[in-house]
């Protein structure tokens, strides 16, 4: 089954992040200025269904950064000649059929035929053009014609009611542990949240999660026995494509601001704090890379990485190495590109702050710069970091696609939403037109970029002390 | 004035000299132009010879910074640092990999890119603004909230969307427009309302949101409140007064992309076949023709702080204060 764990070098990144956003968790906790924020937040209704919404990408995307090379069975040569260099993912696992199960080529969303005729050779030795089976679209129908609507139906009914049951369940869960921590209990709980009364929206995030496991499970049910968006030029199954760009889509976001954010910080407080010709250098630094304008910059960037990584082929073990190690330069490209904005913001702010009393008053005490920045000076800017990282992330969402499309972005092996936008381009040109990849991309990336644009205003509001106090 | 104009200026030449050195690092240190030539050569079974060549063609086999084979001034100018980079700051931008001279293709690419670039700014400033005021005169209604609402949607559409899917609706579907292709003179007008109608459209969501928390912004000013005191209608406070006193930050934001509208859109004009100073870019991205890229990188710096130095002395002409300090 499991061979050995791979870590490619960003899911060591995510898992970075991922320990630091539980660390950073656990200190906003302790302290009531960002805490406050955040119970804002969560008492929003859009806060809060949204959350339902990104934590379901994350999910897949976390699953989708667990990395192995499968061990294949034991009547292999054992000479170790035949190496594997595949390397799959937990979620590859997880989704395996859809995953094997390819097609000879295109064809169309919940089909049961190819979507181009063929010459077929018919048990009586005439050939005949028609569109042929699929290998597995819709293999189990005996006569697709007449059996292919009411299996459809069959099947989402099925989806929907498992996904009623499950949400169901959860739903009585929640109102179990609710109940549980009060003297009402479980009526009372599940009372409080039917009506809307309880201080979390806990009823939106019922909806929300009811309609999002209706959805799931309905694709399970259908995605099992057809190929749910059809299949791409190589016969490859779209709804797995779009469900693995989840992961290049979900990092591009994140790590970049990661890589950025150190940076950023450092720079900005040093220029706001110390003045003089520290902050000359790190304006004129900031200023030099801004001018260049940022595609550019990216493009002129990855065609040096481009030229190199040929050249020095045999560093790399695998496709899938070299894809992985260009979607982390492009993150740190991107970084480079965008943390001037985050860098002037916080160098505006250091500079109010150095001048407040309390600053003031510990320079006067004779306390160290690194301290006074460290105890005062960076605790208080957190709030504009965190705006700025909810806020860019969207905008990064989109900016990959464009990228992408100009071969300047991820990997083309690699699955994200722009190289599959990119293949459509000339499907759209097809005649007849081949629209579910495109179609497929654009709902997916539609629906995380919403979500994060809905929940980067939440934590706006919550967050910035100007729109605050004007409520 | 003059000399805080000349000030301004002489400021941007550090920044220049800095572009200089980074594309220069990046472009010649990173790779040296020996990889370049086995690039562009094809990677496998290239002679030392057929190297040699590339580079001499092109000009590349001079040393990075000092050339120990001249004589004296020879010593600095006869490197590639002199000759492909300092070069660029008299906007010689030599010849490009396939022997072209990109200067005259710059001059002759710019025309295109503007005739998309224009019409989209100022359609898309009087959409955007009008649309925005007509949100602020309804604030804290349900068109308000609805609108908000949209425009959040719209801004989560990729660019990308609205181009293929404008191109399938209008052109493949209605055949209003061609598809793309571009013509000399007024016959380019039916290829051009396609994609300024879409990078219109495409802006409305960002665009119009920004404007809106502008407006939002000086309505609540004091001055607002006095001039409906007076008794002034609603109508009047928005277009004589709020409109005024918000011109400033629109003025600014509209003046930095001015020259920056050269540089044309990317996207906008390959998908189009538009032969405008973008698709330029992009081809030569695709052909990794790196003088091209090369002139492309300080040109555009060039331009963005000619843009900053335009919203600085409109700021001065605008706002008095300004002068001041």
């Amino acid at each position: 089954m499991m061979g050995g764990l791979v870590i490619l070098w960003t899911d060591a990144l995510v898992f970075l992040l991922l320990s630091v956003s539980i660390a950073f968790g656990i200190y906003a906790a302790g302290k009531e200025h960002l805490r406050g924020p955040w119970r804002l937040v969560v008492r929003s209704r859009m806060g809060v269904s949204t959350l339902v919404i990104l934590s379901f990408y994350v999910t897949v995307g976390l699953l989708d950064s667990i990395h192995f090379e499968p061990a294949y069975s034991t009547d292999q040569p054992a000479d170790g000649q035949v190496q594997s260099t595949e390397v799959v993912s937990l979620f590859d696992r997880l989704v395996q059929p859809l995953r094997d199960r390819q097609e000879k080529t295109y064809s169309a969303p919940l089909a049961t035929h190819l979507y181009a005729k063929e010459n077929m050779e018919q048990p009586d030795g005439t050939v005949i053009r028609d569109y042929p089976r699929l290998q597995y679209g819709g293999a189990h129908l005996a006569d697709p014609e007449r059996d292919w609507a009411a299996d459809i139906t069959r099947l989402s009914l099925i989806g929907l009611v498992k996904g009623l049951v499950v949400s169901f369940v959860s739903a009585n869960i929640l109102f179990a542990l609710l109940g549980g921590r009060r003297r009402g209990g479980y009526a009372e709980a599940a009372r409080e949240v039917l009506r809307g009364k309880s201080e979390i929206p806990w009823r939106t995030v019922l909806v929300t999660l009811t309609l999002l496991l209706m959805v799931l499970f309905w694709a399970i049910e259908l995605s099992s026995r057809y190929h749910l968006l059809g299949t791409d030029k190589v016969g490859e199954d779209v709804f797995y494509q779009a469900l693995k760009s989840i992961r290049t889509g979900l990092l591009i976001g994140t790590l970049t601001t990661l890589v950025m954010l150190p940076a950023a910080i450092l720079l900005g407080i040093m220029a706001g704090y110390f003045r003089g010709w520290i902050d000359d250098l790190i304006q004129y630094t900031y200023t030099t890379l801004n001018s260049i304008p940022g595609v550019l910059l990216i493009a002129a960037a990855i065609l040096m990485l481009q030229i190199y990584m040929s050249n020095h082929a045999d560093e790399f073990n695998s496709l899938v190495e070299r894809a992985d190690l260009r979607l982390l330069f492009l993150c740190i490209i991107l970084g480079v590109t965008s943390w001037t904005g985050l860098c002037r913001l916080l160098r505006g702010e250091a500079m109010k702050l150095r001048e407040v009393d309390y600053v003031q008053a510990a320079v006067a005490f004779g306390v160290g710069h690194f301290q006074i920045i460290l105890r005062h000076i960076l605790p208080n800017v957190l709030h504009i970091v965190m705006i700025t990282v909810v806020l860019d992330f969207s905008g990064l969402v989109l900016a990959e696609a464009v990228l992408s499309y100009v071969n300047i972005g991820v990997d083309p092996t690699m699955n994200s939403w722009g190289n599959m936008i990119n293949s459509a381009r000339l499907e759209m040109a097809r005649e007849p037109v081949v629209w579910w990849s495109l179609l497929a991309a654009m709902i997916f990336m539609f629906t995380l970029v919403l979500s994060a644009n809905l929940f980067s205003d939440v934590v706006r509001d919550a967050f910035d002390p100007r729109l605050r106090s004007s409520r | 004035m003059i000399a805080y104009i000349i000030r301004r200026i002489l400021y941007a030449i550090p920044i220049l000299i800095g572009v200089n050195i980074l594309t220069f690092v990046l472009f010649f240190v990173v790779n040296s132009p020996d990889d370049m030539a086995r690039m562009n050569l094809g990677m496998k079974r290239v002679t030392p010879e057929a190297i040699e060549t590339w580079k001499a063609e092109r000009g590349y086999d001079k040393p990075l910074l000092f050339n120990s084979a001249s004589q004296g001034v020879g010593q600095l100018t006869d490197t590639i640092f002199f000759q492909k980079s300092l070069k660029l700051f008299q906007f010689d931008f030599g010849t490009s990999d396939s022997d072209r001279d990109i200067g005259y293709d710059i001059s002759q690419r710019m025309w295109p890119s503007l005739a998309i670039a224009v019409p989209v700014l100022i359609i898309g400033l009087l959409v955007n603004i009008t649309y925005a005021l007509l949100i602020a005169f309804f604030r804290a209604t349900y068109i308000d909230i609805w609108s908000v609402v949209i425009c959040v949607v719209m801004m989560s559409i990729s660019s990308l969307f609205y181009i293929i899917g404008g191109q399938y609706l209008v052109s493949k579907l209605l055949h209003l427009v061609p598809i793309s292709g571009y013509d000399t003179g007024f016959a380019a007008v039916k290829f051009l309302i396609l994609p300024v109608l879409i990078g219109v459209v495409g802006g409305i969501g960002s665009g119009t949101r920004w404007y809106r928390t502008l407006f939002l912004e000086e309505i609540n000013r004091d001055y607002v409140r006095t001039a409906r005191a007076k008794g002034l209608s609603e109508g009047i406070v928005l277009f004589r007064h709020v409109l005024k006193n918000a011109m400033i930050p629109i003025l600014t934001g509209v003046v930095v992309v001015l020259p920056l509208l050269f540089m044309g859109s990317l996207i906008t004009e390959s998908f189009f076949g538009i032969p405008g100073l973008g698709s330029y870019t992009i081809d030569a991205i695709n052909r990794q023709d790196f003088a091209i890229v090369r002139a492309m990188v300080f040109l555009g710096s060039v331009l963005y702080i000619i843009g900053l130095l335009l919203t600085d002395i409109s700021y001065t002409l605008v706002d008095p204060r300004v002068r001041l300090s």
